[in-house]
């Protein structure tokens, strides 16, 4: 029996039930629609997360403050005052390979104000290495020097946000006074714009200041939010990252049986946490996916099943013009491939267009991978092949007589 | 001259069915040359089933030897029966056993498909002369719910002729028709015949035997009677002389 005509007889024998052969079908086509769809949300997602967090900087190290008083009252980070100027000394001294730029971080809100325009906003005072370190670009204009850090210059780099509300004409703001907090900063420089972030946030509403103008003049304080460093590659980063806490160690006379009152935290780790977070999202979506494919294959062992007992007398027939039981083995084997194989193709289109349609109505971000095509494809034929075989065998084993006999 | 197509002798058929053991052939002998049309007769329960299945290859003797156009069947597996079945016998039934929801012409093409043997085009050719054969040609594209009984029969015979078989069985072909569809297809039988195929044909009906050359008649499992036909029946004179009002 050639396998021409063995695909020729399942396909006759198929086409002859072609509603029974669809709804047999469909358990497969969702199963296998969901599975490809639930991997590119999962892993569009995932990749998405990685992309933006790695463009603020994967070799980005953040240094915050930390209680370290078990039993005290918990802060929130940000009111803790354990981080100084004293701690940037520190790690600048070390003079390490490893760490290739530094900036303090102190931040205050207020209200930003331009002739007749005002925009409530957030001013940053930082050193010149924070726009490397936080892959910050200017698209227009200078960056302020360590030479207007030392003299507290009243100089400013704007965000977009910030630009099109404070020059909502369109003018160009470079050379421009502005008043934050009611203190006069000139604008020397333009940012990049960066869009919102993973978390809803809007970078481009951002004034960045030399962070002594901004601790003098405006917070009055002496202490800093945060320090952020890069490691000079991503593999040194937790060399860096060590060195930094013997640093600050040091400069907080911290003694061995204390705890740390500041964190290092590296981008690589941040990374590393959330994107192990939607791999497990990926999993546990592709999971409930899985187990509807499985339904789905359980559906067509149960059609077989039924279809062999109802064409009990068809398989008799097939027998007594010559029909090997090979034959009808195959012949249901085939059927059964033939209904997994083409509700996996069907599965595929409706998985992948189900993405697209998510991905252009939610706006969610996508990524289809091959290998889920790939593997739903290979699970769609084995399936076929374990659910079809059981009810294949039986027919096979059906004696002529008593199968032509059958009412 | 006359060749041999198959040789019994002293077969025997015993089903066991729990304690119980039903002897269907109790010692049956006899041969079948080429060219013959016989009739098996015999009342419900005789064995006339079981023996056609065993000449059909669907079945083995108990006991006794059975040459099929010289081979021995004994020795036969399941797969090689199945080949036999295949290359030298044509199945006509009672209930037709055509496929539903599928065209005369793949009804007739269906032995050809387990003949590897056969190119697609040899089997599409061999089915349409079939067809034609039974003078059926001209609906080939018919499905059997769109075919009378009788055609439905006639589809079945083109079937049982697409493989080129030694000898057609068949096993109470008439016994769903009406009489002169019966008598259409003992006409169509004899059109076989005189071309020289070798036809055996069970049947309970006196009628029907008259067509044919020779009847053996069956009683309990055993030949009570085996006589050639020297006054056969034209099916075709048969059919002229029925009655017009004769519904069909
Ligand atoms: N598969 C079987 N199992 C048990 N007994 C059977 C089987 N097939 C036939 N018989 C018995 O053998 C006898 C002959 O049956 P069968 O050949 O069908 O008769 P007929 O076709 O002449 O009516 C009957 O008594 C029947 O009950
Ligand atoms: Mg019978």
């Amino acid at each position: 029996m050639s396998i021409i005509n063995l695909l020729k007889i399942a396909f006759r024998a198929l086409k002859r039930n072609k509603l029974r052969a669809f709804l047999t079908m469909l358990g497969i086509i969702i199963g296998v629609a969901a599975v490809i769809a639930m991997m590119a949300i999962g892993e569009g997602s995932k990749q998405s997360i990685r992309s933006s967090l790695s463009g603020m900087g994967s070799n980005m190290i953040t240094i915050m403050p930390q209680s370290n008083e078990p039993g005290g009252v918990r802060l929130q980070g940000s009111s803790i005052q354990t981080l100084k100027l004293e701690d940037i000394t520190a790690i600048k001294k070390l003079q390490s390979k490893n760490i290739n730029g530094l900036s303090p971080v102190v931040s205050t809100n207020g209200q930003a104000i331009k002739g007749g325009y005002n925009w409530p906003t957030t001013i940053t005072g930082v050193s010149p290495d924070y726009l490397n370190i936080r892959q910050l670009k200017l698209q227009d204009g200078i960056l302020f020097s360590e030479n207007d850090v030392k003299s507290f210059a009243k100089v400013c780099l704007l965000g977009k946000t910030v630009i099109d509300n404070l020059f909502p004409d369109g003018s160009n703001p470079i050379g421009q006074i502005i008043r934050f907090k009611n203190i006069p900063f000139q604008v020397i420089g333009v940012l990049v714009p960066k869009g919102q972030s993973n978390f809803g946030q809007d970078q481009d509403d951002i004034i960045l200041a030399p962070y002594t103008t901004v601790q003098k003049r405006i917070t009055a304080t002496n202490y800093l939010q945060s320090i952020y460093a890069s490691a000079t590659t991503e593999a040194s980063s937790a060399a860096a990252t060590a060195e930094i806490s013997e640093a600050i160690r040091e400069s907080h006379r911290l003694t061995a049986a204390e705890t740390d009152d500041f964190q290092v935290r590296t981008q690589a780790e941040l990374i590393s946490t959330i994107s192990s977070t939607s791999s497990m999202l990926t999993v546990l979506l592709t999971a409930i996916a899985g187990i509807s494919l499985f339904i789905g294959g359980i559906g067509i062992m149960n059609i077989m099943y039924v279809s062999v007992t109802e064409r009990t007398r068809e398989i008799g027939l097939r027998m007594s013009i010559g029909a090997r039981g090979q034959d009808v083995l195959m012949q249901f084997l085939i059927e059964a491939i033939l209904i997994s194989i083409t509700g996996g193709i069907i599965g595929v289109v409706l998985g992948v267009s189900s993405a697209y349609l998510i991905s252009y109505f939610l706006n969610w971000p996508i990524l289809i991978a091959e290998s889920s095509i790939i593997i739903s494809f290979v699970v769609c034929a084995i399936t076929g092949v374990f659910f079809g075989y059981y009810p294949a065998k039986k027919a096979s084993n059906l004696d002529p007589i008593d199968a032509l006999r059958y009412e | 001259m006359e060749q041999k197509i198959l040789d019994i002798h002293d077969l025997k058929r015993e089903f066991v069915m729990g304690d119980q053991t039903v002897r269907a052939l109790k010692g049956i002998t006899f041969d079948i040359k080429a060219g013959e049309f016989i009739t098996i007769m015999g009342s419900s329960g005789s064995g006339k089933t079981t023996l056609l299945n065993i000449l059909g290859c669907l079945d083995k003797p108990t006991e006794g030897s059975y040459l099929l156009d010289g081979v021995d069947v004994k020795g036969l597996n399941r797969d090689e029966l199945a080949g036999l079945r295949n290359t030298k016998i044509g199945f006509v039934f009672q209930a037709y056993n055509l496929l539903p929801r599928t065209s005369a012409l793949e009804n007739v093409e269906l032995p050809l498909f387990y003949n590897k043997t056969i190119t697609a085009e040899e089997r599409k050719e061999r089915a349409i002369k079939s067809l034609e054969s039974v003078k059926l040609a001209e609906r080939f594209d018919h499905t059997p719910s769109q075919l009378s009984g009788g055609q439905q029969q006639r589809v079945a015979i083109a079937r049982a002729l697409v493989n080129h078989p030694v000898m057609i069985l068949a096993d109470e072909a008439t016994g769903n028709l009406d009489t002169r569809t019966s008598y259409e297809i003992m006409a169509l039988m004899q059109e076989l015949n005189a071309e020289g195929k070798t036809i055996v044909f069970v049947t309970h009906e006196p009628d029907i035997a008259a067509f044919s050359t020779r009847t053996i008649m069956l009683r309990d499992g055993k030949i009570q009677k085996d006589s050639i036909n020297q006054n056969q029946r034209s099916a075709k004179e048969a059919l002229a002389n029925l009655p017009e009002s004769d519904d069909y």
